[in-house]
């Protein structure tokens, strides 16, 4: 998204001139916001962010208790203050409830390579599976096993590779 | 009861008390559980706990709407304003006692977010939908658990035994309805708790078989939570979790 429209406007005055300009800008802003526990994706791959308008960035908590809700907030804001967006609103929202199937195909990608096992697509059918062997995120065997089923955040669990014998987060499928 | 609450936000002051002392308990886990993955589980199970009741306590301040938000109500209440059931304050004890508490509790939960997600009211539903996924997983893990040392050795064995003992006292209050879940659900945001019992039953007794363990002799259950009467375990509990706040009222970082 970002190397598609370019660095953000450096004032809002520049921008303001159409009603859908303000908010690819904005766009562009969070796609630069990393999630402050897994910083190699950002809070739009992770689909935080769920709508941008020019008055407000609408985002929702991906657990409930998750300690980050309000990091991610703070930077957001940070970073849209930067940008020249000051008075554009943050709101929160739980509904409909976050689910790993909002992650973008780009944001698997970035797990994958940031040594996270990405969830399976599908969370609302097999949203307590998480049955399915995972794929290890260093050499790519399923041959695999789940160590626990929470691990060092509230969204991963813990899994080994019997493979290549590395252990591995594995993006927990909710 | 805190008896300042209109009937709705004490409705949500029960289910964020709930929440909020059991994520206090496992937080007590913290450092101490038998295994490194065990230790992770519990705490992630706190949080998700703590987390929702900063949604129902924030809830309920917000119906009162005295200028209590969730902090307030968390820190500056006492015992006898607490409306937490009382299944949620009794002691981790050993680690099988802990899972007996989780696996009742979790099991009753899953299906009392269940029905709330559908309720009518948007403050309510919108809350249990989330908590719901997480539950789910709480009840997953607890069970597995119940599963493990019931059908485990003879030392497992025992102390899930002695576990679901000590806490199946407790159980029929999750179930006990009154004035204010009346109230709630005349106001398109409660659940019949009541109606919730043969599917508890069924859950629970399907994993007791798995796990080659009798359902504990039926007992007076002891009741009282939900109108202040507690045991004096959540004093104790209140006295760690509220140090700071009534130390220092009002201090923040």
């Amino acid at each position: 998204m970002n190397a598609l429209h370019g660095p953000p406007a450096p004032s809002r005055a520049s921008v303001v001139h159409s009603r859908e300009a303000p908010a690819v800008h904005i766009r562009a802003i969070l796609a630069d916001v990393p999630d402050p526990e897994i910083p190699a994706v950002s809070v739009v791959d992770l689909g935080i962010v769920r709508d941008v308008s020019a008055e407000r960035v609408l985002i929702t908590p991906t657990y409930t208790g998750c300690p980050a809700t309000h990091a991610i907030e703070q930077m957001i804001r940070t970073a849209l203050d930067a940008g020249g967006f000051g008075d554009v609103a943050i709101e929160t929202t739980l509904s409909p409830p976050w689910s790993t199937d909002w992650i973008s195909d780009a944001g698997r990608e970035k797990l994958r390579a940031y040594g996270i096992a990405p969830p399976p697509k599908g969370a609302g059918a097999s949203a307590l599976k998480n049955a399915q062997a995972a794929e290890c995120p260093r050499c790519g065997s399923i041959n695999t096993e789940e160590v626990s089923r929470f691990g060092s955040t509230p969204c991963k669990a813990l899994w080994r590779c019997k493979a290549c014998a590395e252990p591995f987060d594995r993006f927990k499928c909710h | 009861m805190d008896s300042a609450l209109p009937p709705l936000a004490a409705y949500a002051a029960r289910l964020g008390d709930d929440s909020l002392i059991l994520g206090q308990r496992l937080g007590e886990w913290c450092g101490h559980a038998p295994a490194l993955e065990v230790d992770l589980s519990l705490s992630n199970v706190a949080l998700d706990l703590i987390g929702q009741a900063t949604h129902f306590l924030g809830l309920a301040g917000a119906i009162e709407g005295a200028g209590r938000d969730a902090d307030k109500l968390a820190f500056h209440r006492d015992v006898m304003d607490f409306s937490n059931c009382l299944l949620v304050e009794q002691p981790n004890g050993d680690f099988a006692q802990t899972i007996a508490r989780q696996f009742l509790f979790s099991n009753y939960q899953a299906l009392l977010f269940e029905q709330m997600a559908q309720v009518k009211d948007e403050r309510f539903a919108p809350i249990a939908a989330k908590a719901l996924k997480e539950v789910k997983y709480h009840a997953t893990l607890a069970s597995d658990w119940v599963v493990r040392l019931g059908d485990g050795t003879d030392e497992s064995k025992t102390r899930m035994v002695a576990g679901l003992n000590w806490m199946w006292r407790f159980a029929d209050e999750l179930f006990v309805m009154d004035d204010v879940d009346a109230a709630a659900i005349a106001n398109g945001a409660g659940v019949d708790k009541a109606a919730l019992r043969a599917a508890w039953d069924a859950r629970i007794d399907a994993v007791l078989a798995e796990a080659t363990l009798a359902r504990p002799a039926a007992r007076r259950p002891i009741v009282g939570g939900r109108v202040g009467r507690h045991s004096e375990h959540l004093g104790h509990v209140l006295s760690a979790m509220q140090f700071l706040q009534r130390a220092y009222p009002g201090a923040n970082w």
